[in-house]
This record gives C-alpha cells, structure tokens and sequence, in this order.
C-alpha cells in the first residue's frame, strides 16, 4: 500500500508545486504591470 | 471569468473527489498486483492527458507558424508546460509502480525510454522558450514542437510493435485483452477528471502568458517613446570662459 499512497502523492504534490509555480507567476506580472503604470503616470506629470 | 473559472474549478474538484473513490474504493482489486495496480487510474489517464496537451502544442504550434499569432504562440506554450507537468506525473508514478511488480525502478524498454525522450524533447522547447531572447524564439520553438510531437505516436505504438518490460495494451489491444467494466470506469472517470483540471490549468498559463506579452509590449513601446522624445540638450559650458 505505501507504494501505492506514494504514486498518489507525488501526482498531487508535482500539481500543486506547479500551480504554486503559476500563481508566483501572476505575482511577477502584476508587480511589472503595477512598475509600467506608475512609471506612465510618473512621465506624464 | 473568474465565475467561470470558479465553476469549472469545482466541477474540477468534483470529478477528481469521484476519481479517487472509483481508484481506491470502487474499482476491483487487481488478481496478481493487487492493490498496486490502482496507481494505473493515475498513471494512464496522465499520460493519456499528456498526449492529448501535446497534441494541442502542436496544432497550435503549425497554427502559429502560419499566421504568427501571439495567442496560438501563448496557448501553444501553455499546453506544452502543463503537459510536461503530466508527463513528470507518468515518468514518477511509473518506477513507482514498477519497483513491487518488476522489482525494479526502471529498465532501458522501448516504452521507458521513448516516453523519458518525449519528456526532453518538450523540457528542451521550454528551456528555449525560457533561454533564448532573440526574436525569433517562437519560431524556432514552434518548429521543434512540430518535430517533437511525431514522438507521441511512437510512444504509443512502441508496446505494439516492441517487446517490452511494459504490460502490453489492455485497451484497444490483441484479441483477449482488456479490462473488467468497473476498472474501465474508473480509468475514464479519472481521465475526465484529468482532462477538466488539465484545461484549467492550461487556460490559467495561457492568461499569464497574455499578460506577460501585454507588459512586455508596453515595455517595448515606452523604449520606443523615450528615444523619439527630444533630447534636452544643457547649455553648453565654454571651457575657456573659466
């Protein structure tokens, strides 16, 4: 069983260690985005 | 879209709950593995999914090739990053399927191998999408996914036309293969299972890859504005009226 209860776990885990990867990723391009903005209203005061 | 988004998440989580009932619960207990044999209601359907996503890459991919659109070229980078999460689900749980049954982690057969190609050949295209900065990456990106993708059919023959360490097909096999009805439903429960989750997360890389393009776009034009801008030029100091 403990074979089995491994298979099992290394799906989820390699998942979710991709899905944390993503939302790490969302978090990049928003704080790029947020940088781009603020530096357009910067240039145009 | 985040309604959306959040509906299909729990269809997701729904069908991956039933999944998992049918795999560990409902599904008879293999005669000769025993229960071992359940990581097949993981291990299948991932690859079956894998390939699926590959097979994605590479209609988006000749898609983006002939039109060089940037959605074709984000959606084919989104299903060859999530298949390569599938496919690193199906080379994990297979030595850990096989170590009780074979008594081995791993052996050099046709199926092992082809698979391990197939999952360099699209950890390759990732690495040249991720490394490569000259502005014809996704070209030449999509180029090698159009090559790389003929590796699916031979991974899915090679326990056909090889004699392999791998079991050979119980679906769609010789005369007297197959599987009992519950275990056949099981596999086709997680498969969907993995199919809606798969598409969830390809469509969550593709809106992060849009972004990502968008940004970059935006970076590429403030450039161009600042060096159209007028230069300010100082009032020149003449060095002899010092």
């Amino acid at each position: 069983m403990k074979f089995l209860y491994a298979a099992y776990a290394a799906t989820w885990i390699i998942h979710i260690v991709y899905l944390v990867y993503l939302s790490r990723g969302y978090a990049r391009v928003r704080e790029e985005a947020r940088e781009l903005q603020q530096g357009r209203s910067r240039s145009t005061d | 879209m985040r309604t959306k988004l959040t509906i299909l998440g729990l269809i997701a989580l729904a069908l991956l709950s039933y999944g998992l009932y049918q795999a560990l619960v409902a599904a008879p207990t293999e005669q000769t593995m025993g229960d071992v044999q359940r990581i097949f209601y993981y291990h299948v359907p991932s690859a079956w999914t894998a390939f699926l996503l590959f097979f994605c890459n590479f209609i988006a991919s000749a898609i983006y090739l002939l039109n060089r659109s940037q959605r074709s070229d984000a959606f084919a980078l989104a299903t060859a990053e999530v298949g390569v999460v599938f496919c690193t689900v199906v080379l994990v749980t297979g030595p850990i399927w096989a170590k009780p049954v074979w008594g081995i982690w791993w052996t050099w057969d046709a199926r092992l191998t082809t698979t391990l190609i197939l999952w360099l050949i699209y950890v390759s295209y990732l690495m040249l999408r991720r490394y490569s900065s000259g502005g014809q990456t996704p070209v030449l990106a999509a180029a090698l996914a159009i090559f790389g993708f003929i590796d699916v059919p031979i991974v899915y023959f090679s326990i056909r036309y090889f004699r392999t360490q791998h079991p050979q097909p119980v679906i769609a096999g010789a005369e007297g293969s197959g599987i009992d009805p519950l275990m056949m439903k099981a596999l086709m429960i997680n498969w969907l299972a993995f199919i809606v989750f798969g598409a969830i997360v390809v469509w969550l890389r593709y809106k992060l890859e849009r972004a990502r393009q968008q940004v970059e776009e935006a970076h590429a034009l403030r450039e161009e504005q600042s060096l159209e801008q007028p230069r300010v030029d100082k009032p020149a100091v003449d060095a002899r009226a010092s």
